[in-house]
């Protein structure tokens, strides 16, 4: 298990490294100049040298390359050309609501989607399971931001139980912490919710016509029992597997929700990065989102270890 | 009678909610006592699962309900029973284990936690107690090295094994009744010697009654005490062992049994001194398993095979799952590559042909498979499905289609078969259909992967007389791979015996199969199930019999 492990890690390495050449170059192969892409349309030829010279884009494209990926292994994502802070700490000062809304939709939509999908799949054809998919048409087909304004104008507006937008760090009170990520969470759950619960459903359709399924009535456990312990721990493998996927999609997928909610997460930082040419934040962007898929992967598998004792790598 | 266990009076039981629609069971009665085996024979869809799935409580909600009848276990009536009395009555008064050993348990749980859910659903113990009866009850079930089977996961046992597992599950709380669907059907005859022996001998201690679905007469010479035979729902007639075996009263009956293949090996035909037409000469398979910064693993599945088949000829090769008879034939029609030694086909090497080159010699020789229920493309229709080989060797396509024809005639399939899909046909019609495609190419060798093996006893007659007949007509060599020794000794002129990927003997059939000289052929032939009967002549083999055919 340690050994799968740390190979999973090794073999990760060098899928970090491709993404890192890829955004290297991304820079580099822009048409034009990049010390100009980068100082901007008003920029002086004098500011156009001193960012030539800053990056080292003198020097010959191998010797640059690794100059970057040195600087990159010491921490230094380089300084936002907006702002004049360093990549890094803007992208620490954004990081919180992002990670915060993506866990408790994660954690929400599971609370509600397996039971769904278990109950769903449990009374196949039955009006239960025809509800659950309707409900499940609903969420994947209305788009996130009407789910927001809708919610906004009942929870926030006509009943003033929650505030209507805004965010507070945790650790300045947890009750207002809740109250402000509650709307976004319930907002981007509906997808999940939806998705997670189609999943479960045929999973748990497809085990619970396996032979062991009747084994185990026959048996003479509960009902309950022959659902939960032997039916959903087999289905388990293609839930993790969308669960992890659409983990790793909503890390990017939130800036919809942040707009809606005006939220100051990573999902508008890289957008304002994007429009406003904010290359080192846009580079920085792409790396950490790269390491988020290859992590939740790598989650992924050592999950499915976990479940099925088949599966060894 | 004070020790009938399970009594079925009048069971109707029909499709729909309250099984109000098509009857699938048409009053069926039967009893079963203590200490008694009565056997339920019938072909498929004969409706003998449905009937112990009904006593179990366990048919598919919705779909399949009893509407009219009685079955009474112990004296209790099961039809009226709620769902939570049947659920205690499971695995306490009656126990039922399944065809597919590899299927019915759980993968991701230990086995030894699946025989204790059973404890623990139905008793007070405490995990002590459990467990000391757990591994009792596998010792009674004659499984090796108990404590690390009791952790081992499902995937680390052999079939065997499994349902040496799943019998223990069953009679761990020593029920009245055992309800064994085909339990043995998925193993290999020495693995099913072995269980069957098991379950005789736990039930002689246990005096536990037994239900024992079967389609294969042999089984039921073996272990049956009574027999019922069903058909199409309805109960056919039910006796003693010997008076079924001997006198059936049912046209149908003496049908079935006349049906079943005599394990004494047919007349031998003259040699002949036609051409060979394949050959391999120590044909091997090895495959490697690369694992990242790991040791490569190598398994042999086939070794120095050596055999020969000439035109006119039909060659057997037998053997149990695993021994590597598949892997030959599938390295023969070049389905994948040999990794050691050659194949001839009609003079050709074709072992180390690439694809490109091989394409004009695929067409002498032909592949029927096992399951014609997957080896059909379900959408394309029959004549296409024959006509396709001959139009990409460039015949037009009206002359394809209409030999298509000619050749759905020859597999004895009506000649509007050829616009019709493949859902449309029964087994034993669709295995015709695999024969007719694989002859449209006018191949010299046609090669049958267990391709009766599917079938019943009836059809799986008709099928095998379909082949000699082809042979007889055509002139084609036939490679036939079964693990069954009956039809190996009804259609094989010579046989090849295979274990772990290797041959152990090989011969004239009336040769090996009556006189083996090899330690493991003797074995196979001795776990044949019922190999004393004569089943379709109505009497026990006589003493002596076989060697004097050997003679002959």
């Amino acid at each position: 298990m340690l050994g799968y492990l740390i190979r999973r890690i090794l073999a990760a390495v060098p899928v970090m490294g491709v993404v890192a050449l890829f955004v290297f170059l991304l820079l580099r192969l822009t048409p034009g100049d990049p010390a100009a892409i980068i100082a901007g349309d008003t920029a002086t030829p004098e500011q156009i040298d001193r960012i030539r010279i800053s990056l080292g884009l003198n020097e010959p494209l191998y010797l640059q390359f690794f100059t970057w990926i040195g600087r990159l292994l010491h921490g230094d994502l380089g300084v936002s050309l907006i702002s004049n802070v360093p990549v890094l700490k803007l992208i620490g000062q954004r990081v919180e609501p992002t990670i915060c809304i993506a866990l408790s939709t994660i954690i929400l939509s599971i609370l509600i989607a397996v039971p769904l999908g278990v109950v769903a799949a449990w009374k196949h054809g039955t009006w239960i399971d025809r509800f659950v998919m309707g409900l499940s048409v609903i969420g994947f087909s209305v788009p996130v931001f009407v789910i927001g304004y809708v919610l906004v104008q009942i929870f926030a507006i006509d009943l003033q139980w929650l505030p209507v937008q805004g965010f507070r760090p945790i650790h300045r009170g947890i009750v207002p912490f809740i109250e402000r990520i509650t709307l976004p969470t319930l907002t981007l759950s509906f997808i999940y919710v939806a998705l997670i619960a189609r999943m479960t459903r045929a999973a748990m359709l497809d085990v619970l016509g396996e032979d062991y399924v009747r084994t185990a009535r026959a048996k003479g456990i509960t009902e309950r029992s022959v659902l939960l312990r032997h039916a959903l721990r087999n289905a388990a493998v293609p839930v993790i597997t969308v669960i992890g996927t659409g983990f790793a999609l909503l890390i990017s997928g939130v800036v919809v929700t942040e707009s809606v909610f005006n939220l100051p997460g990573i999902g508008r930082l890289t957008v304002d990065a994007v429009l406003a040419r904010d290359y080192p934040v846009i580079q920085a962007m792409i790396l950490l989102t790269s390491a988020i898929y290859v992590g939740v992967n790598l989650l992924i598998d050592l999950a499915y270890t976990l479940l099925d004792p088949r599966i060894r790598y | 009678m004070s020790d009938t266990v399970l009594d079925i009076s009048n069971l109707v039981v029909g499709l729909g909610k309250t099984g109000s629609g098509r009857k699938i069971i048409d009053n069926v009665s039967l009893q079963v006592r203590e200490r008694e085996t009565l056997c339920l024979v019938g072909e498929s869809g004969s409706g003998k699962s449905v009937t112990s799935l009904t006593v179990m409580g366990l048919l598919p909600k919705g779909s399949l309900a009893a509407s009219h009848g009685s079955i009474k276990l112990v004296g209790e009536e099961l039809l009226t029973a709620s769902d939570r009395r049947l659920r205690q009555l499971r695995a306490t008064r009656m126990a039922m284990i399944f065809q597919e050993p590899m299927t019915a348990l759980n993968p991701v749980v230990p086995v030894g936690r699946q025989i204790d859910e059973v404890l623990r659903a139905h008793t007070n113990l405490d995990a002590r107690a459990r467990q000391r009866k757990i591994l009792n009850m596998m010792e009674q079930v004659r499984l090796p090295d108990v404590e690390r089977i009791f952790k081992s996961y499902p995937h680390r046992l052999s079939g065997g094994q499994r349902q040496r597992i799943m019998i223990a599950m069953a009679l761990v709380l020593e029920p009245k009744l055992l309800i064994a669907d085909e339990p043995t059907t998925a193993l290999d005859v020495t693995t099913q010697k072995q269980i069957l022996t098991l379950i005789r001998d736990l039930q002689r201690d246990h005096g536990t009654a037994v239900l024992f679905i079967t389609h294969d007469m042999g089984v039921v010479a073996e272990i049956a005490d009574r027999v019922a035979v069903m058909r199409d729902g309805r109960l056919v007639e039910t006796g003693p062992l010997d008076t079924i075996l001997r006198t059936p009263q049912m046209e149908y009956t003496r049908n079935l049994l006349s049906s079943v293949p005599s394990l004494v090996p047919r007349a031998p035909r003259p040699e002949t001194s036609e051409p060979v037409v394949l050959e391999t000469n120590d044909l091997g398979k090895i495959y490697r398993e690369h694992s990242f910064l790991g040791k490569a693993r190598e398994v042999a599945a086939a070794q120095d095979v050596t055999l020969t088949l000439r035109r006119g000829r039909t060659l057997g090769i037998v053997g149990e799952s695993g021994s590597g008879k598949s892997t030959v034939a599938r390295c023969i029609v070049r389905l994948i590559d040999p990794t050691s030694g050659g194949v001839r086909l009609a003079g050709h090497e074709i072992s180390t042909l690439s694809r490109r080159l091989l394409q004009p010699h695929r067409k002498r020789i032909q592949i029927v498979f096992q399951d014609p229920y997957r080896s059909l493309n379900p959408r394309i229709t029959v004549g296409e499905t024959i006509a396709e080989g001959p139009i990409n060797y460039g015949v037009p396509r009206a002359e394809a289609l209409k030999r298509a024809g000619e050749l759905l005639e020859l597999v004895d399939l009506p000649p509007d078969a050829i616009s019709r899909y493949p859902h449309q046909f029964s087994g034993g019609q669709r295995q015709r259909i695999a024969i007719a495609r694989a002859l449209a190419l006018d191949p010299d060798v046609l090669v049958a992967d267990e391709a009766v093996s599917a079938l019943d006893v009836s059809v799986q007659a008709q099928v095998l007389e379909l082949l000699a007949d082809i042979q007889k007509r055509l002139g084609i060599a036939l490679l036939f791979i079964t693990h069954d020794l009956r039809v190996a000794a009804q259609i094989c002129d010579d046989v090849v015996v295979m274990q772990h990927g290797r041959v152990v003997e090989q011969g004239p059939a009336a040769e090996v199969l009556t006189n083996p000289q090899v330690a493991y052929t003797r074995a196979l032939l001795d776990a044949a199930p019922g190999r004393r009967w004569d089943f379709a002549n109505f009497r026990p083999v006589a003493l002596g019999e076989t060697v004097a055919t050997a003679t002959l």
